[in-house]
């Protein structure tokens, strides 16, 4: 390991609660250079060894996810000429979530003249991160996104154009320079299909093996070195094990211990968790983005949240009834009977607040027993006055798509009754910690895309997740890999003992959970643990919230390991045993994640902790105690936190406000 | 399949014009039937024209119908399990699924219609009567069966035109545009309408007696 | 409501295969199709029995993973819908709905609903991409694009890849998923160098896959999730024409 050891300090500050953590030592990014912001990559670049292209055939990598992390390093790898072998649980590569990706990716090209600038991406990216995020990371991030779009219009993504025949871009989350590229609705469609036919031209070139409809269920660590995975062939069953000489994780975030949340039914955790296992830190757990304008849940049944543009805030008035369980149709609620609660308490910005503000304060009428719709979990957005000023036309042509989703999905007609919207978990900005060159504290595991904790900080800019993926796969993790895997002659043969041990641990919670045959499907344990962690870890963490979180979920994750029913068996396509395999190891994340948030005082970006918010409820950092990273060592004795200071050499840390 | 329909359309136009002849009366009609037999006389033989025509439309058709029968055998093979449910087209355009079976019926009405009116060997008036008074006799009112099978084998030909004739632009990928398809498929429709009823008058005029 | 479903059910790719019926009562109109499968499999489980396997991801109608064929038609009578965004309200109390597979040779089944997909990756593989390597790009103003062109390119290429076009031609062709990418990139200046090889090698794959041939049916385009334009086809055989004419 890597990792410099440095004396503790600053211990005691982080709150109570340390009955439920030990504090270990501190950790540090070691890989980053020093000298001016500007030049550390190049730095960094240079310093890195180089592997003889004779060598990189030799060499075998792995690569888990193919979305837009995963599925732009396999092509890169591959087109380096390493050996890769790619796995996704889809049944294409095309299919990963970041096809769902909406609004646009962020480039500092400046082609606007407007006084963009890779600083200016920089600074914004650290601010927006509520001063969360390493300077050094998010340098390298903004200075790489112009590759990106270079790349991108190369290998044919049909951005949206001007008719002069050049890019367009539109500003996005409240920047005030218009550096977001998109390609209508679907950039991250667009982006991702371009990774994937990269990746396809590997696979045709024989550089890369992709194994769709596999799943990874442990990763392989020998002689202190991450050195394959195994993996459940889907359609078979059959455990297998692929070795290599680097892995790399880009499996995506964990929105879906919330079990609603926009991402995809099959987005899941057990990569990164099972990795967590093995000794790689997690870094940030609790860190948790919340998007304001999704469409609520309508009953039960309910099996994932749909995100709607942040855009319809521009012109949609937010509101609900004034009294309690009104329950007259919208139309029949009187003017002078509605909240129009962002404009009250918001006066200056309204209904255009930031996400989590939004998101908050959603929650606080529908808490208050003033929500609208099914279960009383939803909003009033209104487009009445839109429409009364700027005619249905004009409306139509501004949002005539998003209306049209809406419609389709909830069956009501926005132009004649309003939304009804309510947030959403929709990106985790924690991850697997990884120090600069992405590399995990498990030396030879590297975790890119939003499968690590790294550049976002607290809370993660619109159009940024985009950005990050793609970096990490085109541009980062293939340079930084070589440097590593320059050094495999030294790595010397895998232990056949620590493959035995990784299969048969695989093996053995298969069959554990084929056959604890009780009463419980494993979605409705994931629907159980999905609420507690909404309730209590959501929008809005107190300490009382989380201590009885704390308390649930291991009850929860005892009753299922005693009462889940998983039928058929182990051989063939089982999506029952796949989804209790994943709910198993959510199980275990959650109280990380409520153990992360309780340790974490403050309030910062995606965090809100009641405790901490200033006189007029804005969320408190509190910087003297917790400008770190939390990184979380996985123990049997539960979980060890190492903190890595975070250091402000550019960018002044200070207090938002939207008043 | 397209290249041949093609060849096939321009023949039936031809056809068509030619068929109009028999309002101008018998020795009209009989002379443009002579004249298909000696063009280009005297430089030419007699019929060299009309052979070399017959041998092309010939080869068409088998060609034609041999792509058919391929599409058609790839199509099943592309598809071994057939769907439990009725599938239920979504696309519009009856015509489309008559292609089939609606070749098969004209296929067969090639053949009589050969019989009938080139080689007389079904006709009342047999081969040595002259080709106008073939096509009064063919469509006596007491054979209105001939006169029905007639219009059921131009209705198939209508339809078989409607799809087809739009559809080889597009096979030979000549419809890159979509306005430029919706003309072709208005067009199609027009021509294949017009053929249509230029077929169909000569039989109906002599099967109501107008036409003696 | 009260709804009978009869659904394929195949147990591995070598099963044959038959139709089975199942009630559903307190169908939701709210619910999506999906989420009606997914109370039936909750039931199925807790009864003991095998759930219905069914292909399904992102259930917000963008990763093209779900598909079946419901009443006879791909992705239900909904036009310009996935599966997953087809929602209960558009069926009645008392209604029999068949579901089933994506019937193709060149998809065969891997369970109940479940198919392999992979032909389209294989057609993707023999040329559906512009070769340029990570680093290798040009500044991305260096070639203006026209508006018309770039969003032509854009209709074309928000195909999902779902599959549903093979599943409803008559012919099981899959000429629209291949023209889709032949069009994007074809219309591109970036995609002009590896045109025709392009179309040609993408065409002569997809033969190769064991898909029927294109009769124009245009019933393709008219179950397609996305609304891919029927031009694509014309243009794949346009380019496809201009490469075995050389």
């Amino acid at each position: 390991m890597k990792i410099r050891r440095r004396p503790q300090e600053n211990q005691g500050a982080a709150s109570a609660a340390t009955e439920y953590y030990r504090v270990g030592e501190p950790i540090r990014d070691t890989k980053a250079p020093d000298g001016p912001i500007e030049e550390r990559w190049d730095k960094r670049r240079f310093q890195a060894k180089l592997v003889n292209p004779v060598n990189k055939r030799k060499l075998t990598i792995i690569v888990v996810g193919t979305g837009l992390a995963g599925g732009s390093a396999a092509a890169t790898l591959g087109e380096l000429g390493y050996k890769v072998k790619s796995f996704c649980y889809q049944d294409s590569p095309r299919r990963a979530h970041s096809i769902a990706a909406q609004g646009g990716i962020n480039a500092a090209k400046n082609y606007r003249g407007d006084g963009d600038s890779v600083y200016r991406l920089f600074y914004d990216t650290v601010k927006g991160g509520d001063y969360r995020a390493r300077e050094s990371n998010v340098y390298r991030l903004a200075q790489v996104s112009v590759n990106i779009i270079d790349q991108a219009v190369a290998q044919g993504v049909p951005f949206a154009r001007e008719y002069g025949g050049l890019l367009d871009t539109r500003s996005f989350g409240g920047t005030q320079v218009s550096r977001t590229f998109y390609a209508r609705g679907q950039t991250g469609q667009q982006l991702l299909l371009g990774a994937y036919q990269a990746l396809e031209r590997q696979v045709a070139a024989g550089n890369v093996e992709v194994h769709t409809r596999h799943e990874m269920l442990e990763l392989i660590v020998s002689g202190g070195r991450a050195r394959g995975i195994v993996v459940r062939d889907m359609v078979t069953g059959e455990i297998e094990t692929h070795l290599a000489d680097a892995v790399v994780l880009a499996s995506g975030g964990y929105g879906n211990v919330f079990y609603l949340s926009t991402n995809a039914k099959g987005c899941n955790t057990t990569a990164i968790w099972r990795a967590h296992k093995k000794g790689a830190y997690f870094g940030n757990p609790c860190y948790t983005q919340i998007h304001p304008t999704c469409i609520p849940q309508s009953g039960d049944h309910q099996s994932k949240l749909t995100l709607m543009s942040e855009s319809l805030r521009n012109d949609g008035r937010v509101w609900v009834p004034k009294r309690k369980g009104d329950n007259r149709a919208p139309g029949d609620i009187p003017e002078d009977e509605r909240d129009y609660y962002l404009e009250r308490i918001y006066p200056s910005f309204g209904n255009l607040v930031p996400r989590d503000i939004a998101s908050r304060a959603a929650k606080n009428v529908c808490d208050e027993g003033r929500g609208v719709g099914p279960g009383g979990l939803g909003v009033y957005l209104d487009f009445a006055d839109a429409i009364k000023r700027m005619g249905r036309e004009a409306v139509e042509k501004k949002y005539g798509n998003l209306f049209e989703m809406y419609e389709r999905i909830t069956g009501e007609n926005p132009y004649e009754v309003p939304m009804r919207i309510y947030p959403a978990v929709h990106y985790t900005m924690g991850g697997l910690w990884v120090d600069y060159d992405l590399q995990s504290t498990i030396p030879g595991l590297f975790v890119i895309g939003e499968a690590n904790f790294s550049d976002h900080g607290a809370n993660r800019l619109g159009a940024s997740a985009l950005m990050q993926g793609l970096a990490d796969g085109y541009f980062v993790l293939p340079t930084t890999i070589g440097d590593y895997l320059a050094g495999a002659g030294s790595f010397g043969p895998v232990d056949e003992a620590d493959v035995a041990e990784a299969r048969k641990s695989v093996q053995d919670r298969i069959e554990k959970l084929l056959s604890v045959n009780g009463n419980r499907t494993a979605d409705s344990f994931h629907r159980e643990l999905g609420r507690i962690m909404w309730d209590n870890c959501g929008m809005e963490r107190t300490e009382a919230s989380l201590r009885k979180a704390l308390e649930r979920i291991p009850e929860l994750r005892e009753e299922f390991w005693n009462n889940v029913k998983v039928p058929g068996d182990a051989e063939g396509l089982n999506q029952a045993l796949e989804r209790a395999g994943r709910v198993a190891d959510f199980l275990e994340l959650a109280e990380l994640m409520c153990i992360d948030a309780l340790h974490r005082t403050e309030s910062c970006g995606g965090h809100f902790r009641a405790e901490s918010q200033d006189a007029d409820g804005e969320a408190l950092r509190d910087d003297e105690n917790f400008a770190y990273v939390a990184a979380w060592e996985w123990t049997p004795d539960g979980p060890v936190l190492h903190k890595e200071e975070l250091k402000y050499e550019y960018v002044k840390m200070t207090q938002r406000s939207y008043k | 399949m397209a290249v041949t329909g093609a060849i096939l359309v321009l023949f039936l136009i031809g056809h068509m014009l030619g068929n109009l002849k028999v309002f101008a009366g018998a020795d009209s009609f009989n002379h443009y039937a002579e004249w298909l037999r000696t063009v280009g006389s005297p430089a030419l033989p007699n019929r060299t024209a009309l052979t070399i025509a017959e041998i092309v439309l010939g080869i068409s058709v088998l060609l034609h119908m041999w792509a058919a029968v391929s599409l058609a055998r790839r199509a099943a093979k592309a598809r071994p399990v057939k769907y439990a449910a009725k599938r239920k087209s979504q696309a519009s355009g009856y015509a489309t699924h008559t292609m089939r079976y609606g070749g098969v019926i004209i296929a067969l009405f090639v053949i009589w219609h050969l019989l009938d009116m080139t080689f007389g060997a079904v006709n009342p008036k047999g081969g040595d009567a002259t080709p106008y008074d073939r096509m009064i006799a063919g469509f006596q009112p007491d054979r209105w069966w001939v006169a029905l099978f007639y219009l059921v084998a131009m209705a198939m030909v209508g339809l078989h035109l409607r799809h087809g004739m739009w559809s080889a632009f597009q096979t030979l990928g000549l419809t890159r545009r979509p306005n430029v398809r919706r003309g072709l498929q208005t067009g199609a429709a027009v021509v294949s309408a017009a053929l249509v009823l230029g077929f169909v008058a000569a039989p109906f005029c002599i099967l109501i007696g107008v036409v003696k | 409501m009260n709804l009978t479903l009869k659904i394929w059910r195949q147990n591995g790719s070598s099963d044959k295969g038959r139709m089975v019926t199942y009630r559903v009562e307190d169908v939701s109109p709210d619910m999506s199709f999906l989420e009606m499968l997914d109370v039936l499999n909750e039931r199925l489980i807790l009864e003991g029995e095998d759930p219905v396997a069914f292909d399904h991801d992102c259930r917000e109608g963008i990763c093209g993973m779900c598909g079946m064929v419901i009443n006879g038609v791909a992705h239900g009578e909904q036009k310009l819908t996935t599966t997953c965004q087809l929602h209960m309200r558009h069926f009645k109390d008392g209604d029999v709905i068949t579901i089933e597979p994506w019937r193709s040779a060149a998809f065969p089944v891997i369970k109940d609903l479940v198919v392999d997909r992979s032909a389209f990756d294989r057609i993707i593989q023999a040329g559906g991409f512009i070769s340029v390597p990570a680093g290798s790009a040009p500044d991305a103003h260096s070639i203006p694009v026209p508006k018309e062109d770039a969003d032509a390119a854009f209709d074309a290429a928000t195909c999902i890849g779902c599959g549903a076009c093979v599943a409803a031609c008559p012919n099981g062709s899959a000429s629209l998923f291949t023209a889709a990418k032949i069009m994007h990139l074809g219309l591109l200046p970036q995609g002009q160098p590896e045109r025709e090889s392009r179309a040609k090698a993408m065409v002569e794959q997809m033969d190769a896959e064991g898909f029927g041939g294109c009769t124009n049916t245009g019933e393709c385009t008219a179950v397609c999730p996305k609304g891919i334009p029927f031009e694509a086809i014309a243009r794949m055989n346009a380019d496809y024409l201009k490469a075995v004419s050389k």
